[in-house]
């Protein structure tokens, strides 16, 4: 969880300059580069073989694989529209409440945190990473569905009157996008505090002392000098928080409704792609829904690459953007 | 299907096994202390599928140690991977919720036969707070509710079947399983045999595509959003209704009686269709909406798969011997752990069937 993750710093040219000059070393050079090969060959071999077996599906549908809302593992009918678009709805809402939360927690315990306090209140918020998802799924029945169902929901919905755009219509059961998308908060909240608050201490103390004897007050501080400074790991943390929401499986089946349709309203059931898989596979026994699983495996083995791609570019722009800021 | 009552023996073994590294989940529950640690070197047989008659399966396979000493080796991976894994040959026997499809059949490495073992029942359970006597349901009114047709619990259809009962004019919401389920099976296949409108469009199966509903994961799933949520309406495993002390409704049979889901009328419900079978049945057959005045409608056998012709004779023999002892001893302890017991007049048939297993090579 260092920010050193991060910034790749190959040292290269110590392994160079061991080569060659004992038999010993070649053998140790020669284990680790077959390491090293094996990890990213893994990944490949696992894709391939998605592909492979969800290929008659992709072959079939084409397209409409991906825009239909059709699944009908009766009919034998296969469209992951509604999965793919839970996936992503339920991990941008994750995203959108435990990125401001985990980065306030990541200034307040290096800025202003007594030094006491940093270390257990750090520890308490890396331990909800600890947490396995099934409790959070069971907590999530139990604690947050009753409670969404009453009051938040009809508070929302009628006191608030959000009722009126379509982002909060529909009757309140408690499973919903919106019970998928806070489960997913507290899930993901950890990984992107843990990385923030690593990356906030490692801001160098002159960076601050700058800002303030130029007259700057605390918050100008924090928000002009340490934060831009600090930017490009934060988002790291979030491309992290991102690859642990698009993925999770247990809780959000336990809390989303399970429900094969697209609805603009979070108070609608819904489902994701990996609740789909989880679901269906262990009892799937029809050569197409088997295919029609494994391509959504693949989908969401693609959309979780190209997420991440475009979250890399992010951090490399950003970083872009402090070090430019800073010249 | 469900998380039963298990020993907390089981769940120490199953614990150490998982510790140990062991490889195969399934080998729990059966084991006594000596089959938890030992390997599967000295299981004599092996079988895969069905989670649902899984705890009942535990028992018949751990007693049949105790007087045979020949192990069997279950694993509960779900209908499905049984099927598979019969067909792929990997285990000597499959196990499975819903009989094989003449598709399914074809893909095997040889005739299988189907053996009913257990009658499993579903239950319709609901959340209606101001109800004091049990719902009465016709099918095809529950086959409406569950289509969206009837959505208001002080529907006139319903209120005709239940007089002096005060129905609130709450939503109907109903709640299915998320996940494929041998209980979605019997209960789709119940629906699609009362009403041409449910056979019409989501149709029968272990997944469907709900037309209305949220869907829930497992027994305890459902069960636990159904008493969350007043109106609520939901189908659950007979075992688990009962062991939860669960609201049910009582369905009308096809002799027009209006019948609580219970061991008996379960059993009922086979003795109904035991006595129309022809003499060449293959035992794939559905005994939803039973003829009998105490059937109850919505129940199903579940069964274990075998190869006809077995290749390794040793194994054909224990095999063999297995069939027989479950049809005799094993089906006495079945009410004990809620599943229904077959009733007596197909146990001599099944007999004469667990006969005609041969020892003929691959083919």
């Amino acid at each position: 969880m260092s920010p050193t993750v991060l910034t790749a710093d190959p040292g290269a040219g110590t392994v160079v300059r061991i080569h060659g000059r004992h038999i010993g070393d070649r053998i140790y050079r020669g284990a680790i580069t077959f390491f090293a090969v094996c990890v990213p060959l893994l990944v490949a071999l696992v894709a391939w073989e998605i592909a492979v077996a969800g290929w008659p599906t992709f072959r079939h549908f084409g397209l409409s694989f991906l825009t239909s809302s059709d699944w009908d593992p009766v009919k034998d009918r296969f469209g992951a529209a509604p999965a793919i678009y839970g996936t992503l709805v339920s991990s941008a809402i994750a995203l959108v409440i435990a990125t401001p939360l985990a980065v306030g927690v990541s200034v307040f315990l290096s800025e202003f945190a007594p030094r006491w306090m940093r270390q257990p209140v750090g520890f308490l918020v890396d331990l909800l990473a600890a947490i396995p998802s099934v409790v959070y799924g069971l907590w999530g029945i139990f604690v947050l569905l009753p409670l969404l169902r009453d009051p938040v929901m009809p508070f929302l919905r009628d006191t608030l009157e959000l009722g009126s755009t379509p982002f909060f219509t529909g009757p309140a059961y408690g499973p919903s996008m919106l019970a998928a998308g806070l489960i997913l908060a507290i899930m993901v909240l950890p990984y992107i505090a843990s990385v923030s608050r690593e990356v906030l201490l490692a801001v160098p103390r002159a960076q601050r002392e700058a800002a303030l004897a130029l007259g700057a007050t605390r918050w100008e501080a924090i928000w002009r000098a340490v934060l831009p400074y600090a930017k490009s790991g934060i988002v790291g943390g979030i491309i992290l928080g991102l690859g642990r929401a698009l993925g999770e499986t247990m809780a959000v089946t336990m809390l989303i409704g399970n429900r094969q349709e697209i609805s603009a309203s979070l108070l609608a059931p819904g489902y994701t792609m990996a609740s789909l898989i989880a679901n269906e596979f262990s009892e799937a026994s029809s050569d197409a829904h088997l295919s029609a699983l494994m391509a959504v495996g693949f989908t969401l083995l693609i959309i979780t690459i190209v997420v991440n791609a475009i979250a890399r570019w992010l951090v490399w722009r950003v970083g872009g953007g402090a070090a430019s800021k800073a010249l | 299907m469900t998380f039963r009552k298990t020993s907390p023996i089981v769940f120490v073994a199953s614990a150490l096994v998982a510790c140990g590294g062991g490889g195969a989940s399934g080998r729990t529950a059966s084991s006594d202390s000596a089959g938890a640690t030992s390997s599967t070197a000295g299981v004599d047989l092996t079988g895969a599928g069905a989670t649902f008659p899984y705890p009942i399966y535990s028992k018949w396979f751990s007693d049949y140690a105790k007087e045979t000493s020949i192990r069997i080796n279950y694993q509960s991976i779900g209908s499905g991977g049984g099927i598979r894994q019969l067909t792929e040959r990997t285990v000597d026997f499959g196990a499975s919720d819903a009989p094989m499809s003449d598709a399914e059949l074809s893909k095997a490495k040889g005739p299988v036969l189907h053996f009913p073992t257990v009658i499993g029942a579903v239950a319709v359970t609901y959340n209606l707070p101001s109800l004091q006597a049990p719902l009465r349901l016709t099918g095809d009114m529950l086959a409406d509710m569950f289509l969206g047709h009837i959505t208001k619990w002080n529907d006139s259809r319903i209120a005709v079947l239940n007089p002096g009962v005060a129905l609130p004019s709450t939503d109907v919401l109903v709640v299915h399983r998320a996940e494929a389920s041998g209980t979605t099976y019997i209960f789709s296949d119940y629906l699609s045999t009362v009403s041409p409108d449910w056979a019409k469009a989501p149709g029968k199966g272990k997944e469907l595509s709900w037309p209305v509903g949220i869907g829930a994961k497992g027994n305890e799933g459902v069960a636990g959003q159904v008493k969350q949520t007043p109106g609520a309406i939901a189908y659950v495993e007979l075992a688990y209704a009962k062991q939860n002390t669960l609201p049910t409704a009582q369905i009308r049979n096809a002799s027009g009686a209006f019948v609580a889901p219970s061991i008996e009328s379960a059993t009922a419900a086979a003795a109904g269709i035991a006595g129309q079978l022809p003499n060449n049945t293959d035992y794939r057959i559905s005994i939803v909406n039973a003829p009998g005045a105490g059937a109850y409608p919505i129940a199903s056998f579940t069964w274990l798969l075998v190869y006809r012709a077995q290749i390794d004779a040793t194994k054909a023999r224990k095999l063999k011997d297995f069939l027989h002892w479950y049809l005799h001893s094993g089906e006495g302890s079945a009410a004990s752990l809620d599943y229904a017991p077959l009733p007596d007049a197909m146990k001599a048939r099944l007999d004469a069937r667990v006969d005609s297993v041969i020892v003929g090579g691959g083919a």
